[in-house]
């Protein structure tokens, strides 16, 4: 048992892009050739060789090739948006845990963070999808899911409804409730699935709890490994990269620094507004 | 069975978590008090905050782990707002300290004793000094730090040695003459791994620190030769990832037994685990006590 243990190692695979697709302003998707096993929720650990190495969601997983989706938001993200076909990059992964996939499920997606979620929604059958952001520059996958059930709101009403997927999603909760009959109770939601900006994140936990459907998160903390040794990731006494990246909202509830608090690289702890902030490096 | 006094502190085992596996928090480390940790590490903490390198900081080879996270922390200030106390965790608690100059350990001993750990570890083996050679290798820096910060606090002090030294038994023995009470022995050995697709070292520091499996004849060695020199306590360090590691390094010297990279491979249940292998082995073998096998292989 112990030998076994001893034979894990934490190296990258250095790989060669295949495919470069620009999404949106600042947010481009890059395709490599991988046949990990991979589960709906898990990132990896993405090294651009001399510049840096950050977790992302698999944003796409067929034909033996992973995708991975990234939003500026600094200078990795910026090196990221600036990758081409034939560039390598090294994957150090699958990290983490992954979303249970259940029926009747409902998926909150925000901003990018409709990366992390756009695996699990390619494997569930037919969930209702509510996906947000500030304006219709910030979506993402406008295409890729167009035969599905999905509701877009932007801050703005540049794209879809004017206002925030919290209040989608409670209208969808409120609907869902109604369904009397046994025949639409089979349609009635059970779980909510949600990725997206930590205040968003939170909210939505809070109306699954008034509504009493599960919940489960996909948190998102500075890291420095991805596998359980750094501890930077620390939220209260959880570890994001092994404890997560999902967590059932039940448990979170207990952790005072979910939708509050946040650890800088430095793991000073600083509040959310200000762990967003853009800052220079 | 397994219980041991470190510089007069109980432990109930002798595993300790070793500095920078996890401890940067104070719900963290008491976590892995809880899993079963004798006595548990914090990161090391200096005068300043820093941000450490940038990935990759952590690769794993067949053979062991090589890091080189930086020293990121939030510095002593944060982390006494952030911890308040450190007496109140669920097992005894060990402040590593290091800091750039002599005045920056002094101080920095000084503001972590506020915060009432059991003891204070002085990590004098970083790279990042300001006297252009690291002080690991030069005895006289370490006994003008280990008096400086023995000055500046009541709390126990032990002295983390490195192995990238000539002769440990030197630096050891400074230490134990400016008044250290214990050895923390050793760090991780320097190293480096490249990446042939990528022609890079994957380090984004190049190079980096040496621990785990490869690591393990090496501070063995190194504990062997200082109790064999000085006559404080060591607590010995460095690839211990079972109950056999751990009895071999009580039987070269060591009070208490450090536990870092062996987290990565078993989980934060390894200190649970080493406890029953070693309780085993002593059932078998009919020892009553660790003082009873302590230094024995110098018999
Ligand atoms: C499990 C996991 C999966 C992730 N998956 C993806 C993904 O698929 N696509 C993706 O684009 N990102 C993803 N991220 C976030 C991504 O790792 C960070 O955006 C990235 O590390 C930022 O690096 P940087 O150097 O560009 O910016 P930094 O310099 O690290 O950050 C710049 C500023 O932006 C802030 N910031 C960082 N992340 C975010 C964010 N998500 N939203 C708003 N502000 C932020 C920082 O706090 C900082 O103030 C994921 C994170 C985790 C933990
Ligand atoms: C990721 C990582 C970070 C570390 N950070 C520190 C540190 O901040 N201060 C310190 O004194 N030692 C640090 N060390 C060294 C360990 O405390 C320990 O001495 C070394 O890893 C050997 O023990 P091990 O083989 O059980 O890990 C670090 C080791 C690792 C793997």
């Amino acid at each position: 048992m112990l030998s076994l243990e001893l034979n894990k190692t934490e190296m990258p695979k250095v790989l060669p892009i295949v495919g470069a697709v620009r999404e949106g302003k600042g947010q481009k998707t890059v395709f490599v050739k991988c046949n990990d096993d991979v589960k709906p929720g898990q990132f990896y650990m993405v090294w651009i060789p001399g510049i840096d190495a950050k977790p992302f969601a698999v944003s796409y997983k067929s034909k033996g090739e992973l995708g991975f989706t990234s939003q500026i938001v600094g200078p990795f993200t910026a090196e990221f948006d600036r990758l081409e076909k034939g560039d390598k990059v090294g994957l150090f992964g699958p990290y983490g845990n992954s979303f249970t996939l259940k029926e009747n499920a409902c998926v909150v997606a925000g901003g990018v963070g409709m990366s992390s979620v756009s695996t699990l929604i390619d494997f569930l059958k037919n969930p209702e999808i509510i996906y947000g952001a500030r304006s219709k520059e910030h979506l993402i996958y406008t295409k890729r899911f167009k035969n599905k059930r999905i509701t877009y709101c932007t801050d703005d009403g540049s794209f879809g409804r004017k206002g925030f997927t919290t209040e989608a999603l409670e209208e969808a909760l409120k609907n869902s409730n109604n369904k009397k009959s046994s025949k639409k109770d089979k349609n009635k939601i059970k779980i909510v699935y949600t990725c997206g900006p930590e205040v968003m994140m939170k909210k939505v936990a809070e109306i699954c709890e008034k509504y009493k459907v599960g919940c489960e998160v996909s948190m998102e903390r500075h890291m420095s490994c991805g596998f359980g040794i750094c501890g930077k990731c620390a939220l209260n006494g959880k570890f994001v990269c092994v404890d997560g990246p999902v967590f059932n909202a039940k448990e979170l509830k207990k952790l005072s620094d979910f939708g509050k608090e946040a650890r800088l690289k430095s793991c000073r702890k600083v509040p959310l507004s200000e762990y967003h902030a853009p800052k220079a490096h | 069975m397994l219980g041991v006094k470190l510089c007069g502190i109980k432990l109930e085992n002798p595993t300790v978590l070793a500095s920078g596996i996890l401890g940067v928090t104070k719900e963290g480390v008491d976590r892995i008090g809880k899993a079963g940790a004798g006595a548990v590490t914090l990161k090391s903490l200096c005068h300043e905050e820093r941000q450490g390198y940038k990935n990759p900081a952590i690769i794993v080879w067949e053979k062991g782990m090589l890091n080189a996270i930086g020293l990121s922390g939030q510095g002593i200030s944060n982390a006494i707002k952030d911890f308040r106390r450190l007496d109140d965790v669920s097992v005894p608690v060990i402040g590593s300290i290091f800091g750039y100059r002599t005045e920056d350990f002094a101080h920095v001993a000084s503001e972590m004793s506020k915060l009432k750990p059991a003891m204070i570890e002085v990590d004098i083996s970083c790279p990042h000094v300001d006297y252009g050679k690291p002080i690991c290798s030069d005895k006289e820096l370490t006994m003008e730090i280990t008096r400086a910060v023995k000055k500046n606090t009541k709390i126990p002090v032990s002295i983390k040695l490195s192995p990238n030294v000539a002769d440990i038994r030197e630096i050891a023995h400074a230490a134990e003459r400016a008044g250290a009470d214990a050895i923390t022995a050793i760090n991780a050995a320097s190293g480096m791994a490249i990446d042939i697709d990528a022609r890079k070292p994957i380090l984004s520091n190049k190079i980096g620190g040496v621990s785990g499996p490869a690591l393990k004849p090496i501070a063995l060695r190194c504990v062997y030769q200082i109790y064999d020199t000085v006559k404080i306590p060591i607590i010995g360090t460095g690839g211990v990832s079972n109950g056999k590691d751990a009895l071999e390094m009580v039987m070269a010297g060591a009070t208490a037994v450090g536990v870092g990279t062996a987290v990565y491979y078993r989980g934060i249940e390894v200190f649970g685990e080493i406890c029953k292998e070693m309780q085993e082995w002593m059932k078998t073998n009919n020892v009553k006590n660790l003082d009873e096998i302590r230094g024995c292989a110098h018999k």
